[in-house]
């Protein structure tokens, strides 16, 4: 979806503000937040595509104004109450009042712990050839579809080369939606930083993004 | 999917952030309630993060390139294989592809569309990582936000930065710096820092106030 979350180029947002000696979390509810996300995902109630989703689609002046765990915990409420854990009445009220939703992977315990310390995997076998060799002139397409991609829009419709494979992965554009894992071949994908940013762009700039092969032709 | 966050009453007696926390206490209680998560659990989450992750992982994997040959061409040939190969730092993900500064070209690491970051190489991702004016200027402007940090490359070096838009994770290996001949991995540990690993700052040099 074209949100205020694909902020590759936009401006306006002023300098970067790093924070010497910057704690792990400012507020003890952040790390609740991280927990209860990491846990929730853990015992299977969404995928991590999914959580990004509703992350994206909170209101434009929502995602601006809310701290990054804010976003997670407003994300991550909306997809409980969508997923059916939990209702409305229930948030209202702070407390259970309907019978549980089975979760696929059960109750997240302490022997869980363990496993969300390292990332999940995400690649697959392939079904078919990859399309794209090393060095390959791609174009990004000009894709604007509503719901989750990671096609950032700063590179639609521009022209890049293939310089990596990293082997067939988890779409995320059909993962979120609850569409399946579809397995796409990911590449990166390197551009020059004039052909995104015109002629007053750093010649010395290149960029490159990691593209599932649905979002490449080729160039 | 309905957006409908603006149903609760703001009392001007509590902050933004108090009511915020009420919240996820109220969620915390549900989740608790209804039987789909242990509140020790979260706890011990929140304690892995606090203790196991953090830069000094990603640290000890550039100073052992930096001292051993061998493991550097493997680390640039698969970052997550290599890491593996080490006990002390193994809990890696797969897909890390790590990146080497060179006096040509200097690589830097955002994530446009979240925050995408090496946690176990360097632990949970600082707030101007996750921050708009980083997501949006980086791969646009990257010398105006390195001025930001204070950092300023030769006019000519490449820079090349890594849009991390997939479950591929990005760590930069920054060039060692000069005047530490001899020096023992551990030594040039404690010269790595965070941000010489994200491409937004520089090892410390020897003899430097830290």
């Amino acid at each position: 979806m074209n949100g205020v979350h694909d902020m590759g180029g936009m401006d306006g947002f002023g300098k970067v503000e790093p924070e010497p000696n910057e704690p792990m979390f400012h507020e003890e509810w952040e790390s609740r937040v991280l927990a209860m996300v990491r846990a929730m995902g853990a015992a299977g109630a969404f995928n991590i595509d999914t959580s990004r989703f509703y992350r994206e689609t909170l209101p434009p002046h929502v995602y601006l104004s809310s701290s990054y765990y804010k976003k997670w915990f407003l994300g991550l409420e909306e997809m409980l109450i969508d997923k059916g854990y939990l209702t409305r009445e229930e948030v209202a009220a702070g407390h259970a009042m309907q019978p549980a939703k089975a979760l696929k992977h059960g109750k997240f315990d302490r022997a869980n712990v363990e496993r969300v310390m390292v990332r999940g995997k995400f690649g697959r076998p392939a079904s078919a050839p990859a399309k794209f060799n090393i060095g390959d002139r791609v174009r990004a397409r000009n894709i604007h579809p509503a719901t989750h991609t990671r096609l950032p829009r700063y590179v639609r419709g521009h022209v890049g080369v293939v310089e990596l494979n990293h082997g067939c992965h988890v779409f995320p554009d059909t993962a979120a939606m609850e569409r399946g894992e579809n397995p796409q071949w990911l590449y990166t994908v390197v551009f020059e930083g004039r052909d995104l940013w015109g002629e007053d762009g750093d010649p010395t700039l290149k960029v490159s993004i990691d593209a599932f092969e649905p979002y490449l032709d080729p160039a | 999917m309905s957006q409908d966050h603006d149903h609760h009453h703001h009392d001007h007696d509590h902050s933004e952030l108090s009511e915020t926390e009420l919240r996820v206490r109220a969620l915390e209680t549900i989740l608790t309630e209804k039987g789909y998560v242990e509140p020790a659990a979260l706890d011990a989450i929140i304690q892995a993060y606090e203790t196991k992750i953090g830069p000094h992982n990603g640290a000890r994997v550039v100073a052992k390139a930096w001292t051993d040959l061998a493991f550097k061409t493997a680390l640039l040939q698969d970052g997550s294989k290599a890491i593996g190969t080490l006990g002390h730092v193994s809990r890696v993900g797969d897909h890390l592809v790590v990146v080497e500064n060179t006096p040509e070209r200097h690589n830097m690491v955002v994530c446009t569309l979240c925050s995408c970051y090496p946690w176990e190489m360097l632990g949970l991702p600082p707030v101007w990582y996750k921050a708009a004016p980083y997501r949006s200027r980086a791969v646009k402007d990257p010398r105006g936000v390195l001025a930001d940090f204070g950092v300023a490359l030769p006019k000519d070096t490449e820079i090349r930065v890594w849009d991390s838009t997939a479950e591929t994770r990005f760590l930069v290996l920054p060039m060692r710096p000069a005047g530490t001949e001899g020096w023992s991995e551990e030594q040039l540990a404690e010269l790595v820092t965070r941000d010489s690993m994200i491409g937004t700052g520089f090892p410390k040099t020897p003899g430097a106030p830290s």
